[in-house]
């Protein structure tokens, strides 16, 4: 559905030029649902605008929908839908004449277009508000509207752009319950970015995870947290007692990264749950009272960590700050 | 294209219509200008050096044109508020041409002007007794119609390179007033009246003869030189300035 090779580009601006995206290669299958993962400014919307025809690459090629990217961009341009980060609904129209006139240029007649606008704004829980004009719509009804209107093409293939930026986490579940129904009952090719780590778990198949510009890694999600040293196991015992039960824990089989903090003690193991009774006993044995202990289960963000050497938090502080000198990267883009 | 052309115009008009007070303002400025000013002019055009013609067949043609130059001039501010909504990237994703993008909302912005001029002419008519030939006046607002076309053309393009009201503003300003002075709207500037440095600068001002042309359209002269300068300068000025957004419109980048 997409295979891209060597997708570069950099935008000049007054101080200096910007490598958005360094060099991405990526291929995606027929049918599948993958996350684009990374920080603020790792170059998700970037890569998207190129593979959507917004932006000419600086470099490398790709076919997107059997159509390339750089000889048939008319062609792509029929085959997909894309939903921007930002949206793309204008606040003074009405839901129906946006999504009538969506229909419209991909070349439906005025009544394929109401009846197919009809079906969507059903599916999309968004029946009833056909008359209403669209700035009066709440956030969670405008991004199912702005989804609704990639979709009314029927596309094979979409881009989602952050679909679930700035909603509250109800509306964000809605949202990932209809992703899912369009990806499985339509049989849609859905190609979304995030940076919630939690949405690339629960929604795809597989995720790249992109970083300053470059795919760092990919795979399945539990692939990518099978690559890891596995659970991190967390536990508490009285302050003197911390270096002592750290040794204990250090000797379990499979054991790895021990590391004490005062009274705290931390370590991974590929199994986490499995070993708790042993971890128990053992401490007992050596009489340390216990006063808590956990398991937490590898998250994505500790990918990120181990790939990148930052936790994705910590790299959305950086992006934040690099933020402010790129404020006037619209204008100077002309240039 | 013209599929495109004209989904877009339909919507650029149904905006219009829904939130007419726009529409309304632009006008208030030369409907002031006939009140407040036209009775001025009755005197001063007796002065040795005006230009032939009543004082109303002299200002109403300029008041058009004032009206195309700023009506249309700010028309990019819209298209920038559009920009920021994503709603041009989300029509330049779909195969809809992209021409048709901005020829559909030039056409809108170029008819609602001749409605706005068609409306000042005939109030000129109705309240100050302006006299004129019907095909010069058929004449004048065909001129408007081109103007229009040219002025919202370039204001979008300009608007979708700068894609910053901050950026516009002040350069929209910096331009219009020197060329409206320029092309002696309020003062017709003739050899009579000003000093020959200043006559020669507005000379070079394409917009000067589109204001003779259709001062001569309101007069019914319809001598070749009167009218063909300024329809000849207005048709390239078109041409070129459609094709410039044409090209903004098109590149892939921005
Ligand atoms: N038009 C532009 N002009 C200049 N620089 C740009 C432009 N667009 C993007 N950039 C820069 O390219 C880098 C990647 O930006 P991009 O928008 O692709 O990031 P992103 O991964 O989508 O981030 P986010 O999660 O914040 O949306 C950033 O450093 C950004 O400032
Ligand atoms: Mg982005």
């Amino acid at each position: 559905m997409i295979h891209a090779r060597g997708l570069r580009r950099s935008f000049r601006t007054r101080t200096g030029t910007v490598e958005a995206v360094r060099g991405v290669d990526l291929d995606v299958e027929p049918g599948e649902l993958v996350g684009f993962l990374g920080p603020n400014g790792a170059g998700k919307t970037t890569t998207l605008r190129m593979l959507t025809t917004l932006l000419e690459p600086t470099d490398g090629t790709a076919t997107v929908a059997g159509c390339d990217l750089r000889t048939d961009p008319v062609g792509v341009r029929r085959q997909i839908g894309y939903v921007a980060q930002s949206g793309g609904s204008s606040p003074e129209c009405k839901v129906i004449e946006e999504m009538e006139l969506q229909g419209r240029f991909y070349g439906l007649t005025s009544e394929q277009a109401r009846a197919r606008s009809a079906e969507l704004t059903a599916r999309m829980d968004l029946a009833g508000l056909d008359q209403r004009l669209i700035k009066t719509l709440s956030g969670g009804q405008r991004r199912r509207l702005d989804i609704a209107l990639g979709l009314v093409h029927d596309p094979k293939l979409v881009f989602l752009d952050e679909p679930t930026a700035a909603l509250d986490p109800q509306s964000r579940a809605n949202l990932w319950t209809h992703i899912k129904a369009m990806h499985r009952e339509h049989n849609t090719t859905v190609f979304l970015t995030t940076h919630y780590l939690d949405e690339a778990d629960a929604l795809c198949d597989r995720i790249l995870v992109i970083d300053n510009g470059k795919i760092v890694a990919q795979g399945a999600p539990d692939e990518l947290k099978a690559g890891l040293a596995g659970d991190l196991v967390t536990f508490s015992v009285p302050v003197t007692d911390g270096a002592r039960a750290g040794e204990i824990a250090a000797r379990l089989p499979e054991v790895s990264e021990a590391d004490v903090d005062g009274g705290t003690v931390r370590f991974r193991a590929p199994r986490g749950d499995v070993l708790l009774p042993d971890l128990v006993r053992a401490i007992d044995a050596a009489a340390i009272p216990l006063t808590s202990m956990s398991v937490t289960r590898p998250t994505l963000d500790d990918v990120f960590l181990t790939l990148t050497g930052r936790s994705l938090r910590d790299a959305e502080m950086g992006a934040e700050a690099v933020g402010e000198a790129t404020e006037d990267k619209e204008t100077a883009d002309v240039a | 294209m013209w599929r495109d052309t004209w989904l877009i115009f339909k919507r650029g008009m149904v905006l219009s219509l829904r939130n007419p007070v726009w529409v309304v303002i632009t006008m208030m400025q030369p409907i002031l200008y006939l009140v407040l000013f036209g009775p001025l002019m009755e005197k001063i055009t007796q002065t040795p050096g005006f230009p032939p013609g009543s004082s109303w067949q002299i200002l109403t043609p300029a008041l058009l044109v004032q009206l195309g130059l700023f009506g249309s001039a700010f028309v990019g501010f819209g298209l920038i508020a559009e920009y920021r909504a994503g709603v041009i990237e989300r029509m330049r994703v779909t195969p809809a041409s992209r021409v048709g993008l901005l020829l559909g909302r030039v056409l809108r912005d170029a008819v609602q002007l001749v409605v706005q001029a068609v409306l000042i002419t005939v109030l000129a008519m109705l309240v100050f007794g302006l006299r004129a030939p019907f095909w010069g006046i058929v004449f004048s607002l065909a001129m408007v119609l081109l103007l229009g076309i040219t002025m919202s053309a370039s204001s979008y393009a300009l608007a979708l390179i700068l894609k910053s009201e901050d950026a516009f503003a002040p350069l929209l300003n910096s331009v219009l007033l020197p060329v409206l002075l320029l092309s002696g709207i309020m003062i017709p500037i003739t050899t009579g009246l000003a000093p020959s440095w200043l006559y020669w600068i507005s000379r070079v001002n394409p917009f000067t003869h589109i204001v003779d042309a259709e001062r001569a359209g309101f007069r019914g002269d319809f001598a070749l030189n009167a009218i063909t300068t300024g329809g000849v300068i207005l048709l390239v000025l078109t041409v070129l300035s459609v094709w410039w957004g044409a090209r903004t419109f098109q590149r892939e980048s921005g």
